[in-house]
């Protein structure tokens, strides 16, 4: 098991830079327990970067915040976490707490309310500093230009005293991303960085990012429900539902040759240029309730494939399709062949199951 | 920034004209005749007539109100029908006592409900949490004056720890001040703590919640410093408006307390004037605590700013 049935070719022999392996979070709510994450797993190599995809509520957040022991205090977590070789589940909380602020840097999704608004920016950015660095208040504060001035901020010497109200959406973003770099961190966890902004500043944002990372050869975790975004950035993509991994691969492979109803459907659902006026293929139905979720393949209700009563009452396991490229369904899609019905509208779910080339595939495990 | 303190300050002196009317007219509308109050039973028409027309009450209305509008902006608020001396006098001399006490209790209130309150909330759902709200529920349950006399017979009259009442003033004898003034202030000061506890619970909780505290906790910040730092400094903002206008309503507002402690405050003066039918007294001590009121809101709006640089003064 655990990550490492993701290899990513520059892995090899090195250690990952984050590594879970089976993280289930449960959270307490009114109505009961909710399963928010079930044995999840995956790792990223240095430098690089994994995309966690999934509809809202799939549970790609909570899982990289109950990793890193950021969960509300109604979690409750099991599995196993390392940073950098680290197991952070055995940590008391106060290691976990330096062991996280030192090595990974958060960037979250709405950069309005992020940000501090009584602070000034520049102590925001460097108060990491002189919590991990031991920097002394001025030297945290130069480096807070610096960062600053590397996130593209103009007059950073001027700038690093204004308060965050002082900034629009996206330069706001920019300093949250200082902010999360403040450290020289060996991961950055983005969770939807770009979804509050504007489309113009998203794309400026995705490549500062991209190219923050070419040049400090930082992992990171991109948390996104847009898959245009993944194809440009990442290089493993990990597709989530009802709190399972249902598919994860190389970028490449998984969208070429996707192997899960689910993501075939996120796929055709995608709008594309040159598709104006043509309806977008939404996925009927709703995503399962973290409170009631049916015992076998949670994305069986809306599955265009629906398979048989297996489907409804066990749960599939992730089985490979290639060595690094796993689906969780009875039915993963004969590898080439698929593309274009993933493309197209989605017809498959009007046609009986027996149209399906899958049938073929029950030799898992 | 001080265009905009002159210019609330003109407003304030609308804010107060319209005070002034209202008194004025209010107290023409109470039933009693306050020169028959201040001759007592037995009078002549003469002695009547004459003290009638010495205070200004036979002339018209209209006249009398702006006489005393006109009098009051150089700080002329007229003479005490009873003794005779000036009210603004009258009044001043009472306001160190009100003040000390007023102060004293805000500061006793802040000094419980302050560690309460934000202890209450960091650390909801605990044994400190309920015993905090058990506390606050009780306090603003509990009217002030009960929690006076139960001070009284507890302090004063089993333990005889402390004076029952009267009032030493501060710069006379500062040990025998803080004797007489702690059971009136804790009295007061409870049902303010109560109050002040269960807003910043519910504020700090509310900042708990933002996103921007997990932003302070994924950097991996102290506990501590993730508290003091990034939740206080937010949810004590709104928290400064409520302690300024309870301060302000104490300073005007706890008549009964200085009734029951003898308490030689403004309270107090104002109840004996409402006695005596004193209406110079009355006015001047009304319109001195709206006075107060508005000046404390005008500081609490200059503080805002300092405290949250999202707010500019214009």
């Amino acid at each position: 098991m655990s990550g490492a049935a993701v290899p990513s070719p520059r892995v090899a022999g090195d250690t990952p830079v984050l590594e879970i392996s089976d993280l289930t979070v449960t959270l307490g709510t009114r109505n009961g327990p909710a399963r928010a994450v079930a044995g999840v797993d995956w790792s990223v190599a240095p430098g690089e970067t994994l995309a966690l995809v999934g509809e809202s509520g799939s549970g790609k957040s909570m899982t990289v915040l109950a990793a890193t022991g950021l969960a509300p205090r109604s979690a409750t977590v099991t599995g196993r976490v390392r940073l950098l070789g680290r197991d952070l589940t055995d940590m008391s909380g106060s290691d976990r707490r330096r062991w996280r602020g030192r090595h990974v840097g958060f960037v979250f999704q709405d950069p309005m309310t992020t940000l501090n608004p009584v602070l000034t920016v520049g102590r925001q950015v460097a108060e990491a500093c002189e919590e991990h660095l031991g920097m002394s208040r001025r030297q945290a504060r130069s480096r807070a230009v610096e960062l600053l001035d590397l996130v593209g901020i103009p007059a950073p010497g001027r700038r690093v005293d204004a308060h965050p109200h002082e900034f629009s959406g996206g330069m706001r973003q920019r300093v949250v991303i200082a902010m999360a770099l403040a450290c020289e961190p060996a991961l950055l966890i983005a969770d939807e960085p770009t979804t509050a902004l504007d489309v113009t500043t998203q794309a400026q944002i995705v490549e500062l990012v991209a190219d923050l990372r070419r040049r400090l050869g930082t992992a990171v975790v991109w948390i996104t429900h847009d898959l245009g975004v993944v194809a440009g950035i990442a290089d493993t993509v990990a597709v989530m539902y009802g709190g399972r991994i249902v598919e994860q691969g190389p970028v490449d492979a998984v969208f070429v040759a996707p192997g899960h109803p689910y993501t075939r459907a996120l796929l055709a659902a995608r709008p594309r240029p040159g598709a104006a006026g043509e309806e977008l293929a939404a996925i009927p139905g709703a995503p399962p309730s973290p409170l009631d979720l049916p015992p076998g393949c949670a994305f069986w209700p809306r599955c265009p494939v629906r398979g048989d009563a297996r489907c409804a009452h066990e749960l599939p396991p992730l089985v490979p399709l290639t060595p690094a490229h796993r689906v969780r369904t009875f039915y993963p899609a004969a590898a080439a062949g698929s593309r274009d019905d993933a493309a197209g509208r989605p017809a498959a779910g009007s046609r009986p199951a027996g149209d399906d080339p899958a049938p073929s595939t029950p030799e898992d495990r | 920034m001080g265009r905009f303190v002159l210019r609330r300050l003109l407003q304030s002196v609308v804010v107060l004209l319209g005070v002034t009317l209202v008194v004025f007219l209010l107290l023409q509308l109470v039933p009693g005749d306050p020169v028959r109050v201040s001759l007592g039973t037995r009078f002549d028409q003469q002695t009547y007539d004459a003290l009638r027309e010495r205070s200004g009450l036979d002339r018209p209305l209209v006249v009398q109100y702006l006489s005393y509008v006109g009098n009051a902006l150089t700080g002329d608020l007229g003479v005490s029908f009873r003794s005779g001396q000036p009210v603004t006098t009258i009044v001043l001399e009472r306001l160190p006592a009100t003040l000390s006490l007023a102060v004293t209790a805000v500061l006793l209130a802040l000094l419980v409900a302050f560690p309460l309150g934000v202890l209450s909330a960091v650390r909801s759902g605990s044994l400190v949490d309920h015993a905090a709200r058990v506390f606050s529920q009780f306090g603003v349950s509990v009217p002030d004056f009960w929690m006076g006399i139960m001070g009284i017979l507890l302090f004063a009259g089993v333990l005889g720890w402390l004076p029952p009442s009267g009032y030493v003033a501060l710069t006379d004898d500062p040990v025998g001040w803080a004797s007489h003034v702690a059971l009136p202030a804790a009295a007061v000061g409870l049902v303010t703590a109560s109050i002040l506890t269960r807003f910043i619970r519910s504020s700090v909780l509310e900042v708990l919640a933002e996103d921007y505290v997990r932003t302070a906790e994924a950097k991996g910040l102290r506990p501590r410093v993730v508290v003091v730092r990034h939740v206080l400094r937010n949810a004590l903002i709104p928290v400064v408006t409520v302690v300024g206008v309870q301060l302000a309503s104490l300073v005007g507002g706890v008549i009964v307390i200085e009734v029951l402690f003898a308490w030689p405050g403004v309270g107090r003066l104002t109840y004996d004037a409402v006695q005596a039918r004193d209406y110079p007294v009355l006015q001047g001590a009304v319109l001195f605590v709206a006075t107060l009121f508005l000046l404390m809101n005008l500081l609490v709006d200059v503080l805002y700013a300092r405290l949250d640089a999202r707010i500019t003064l214009r």
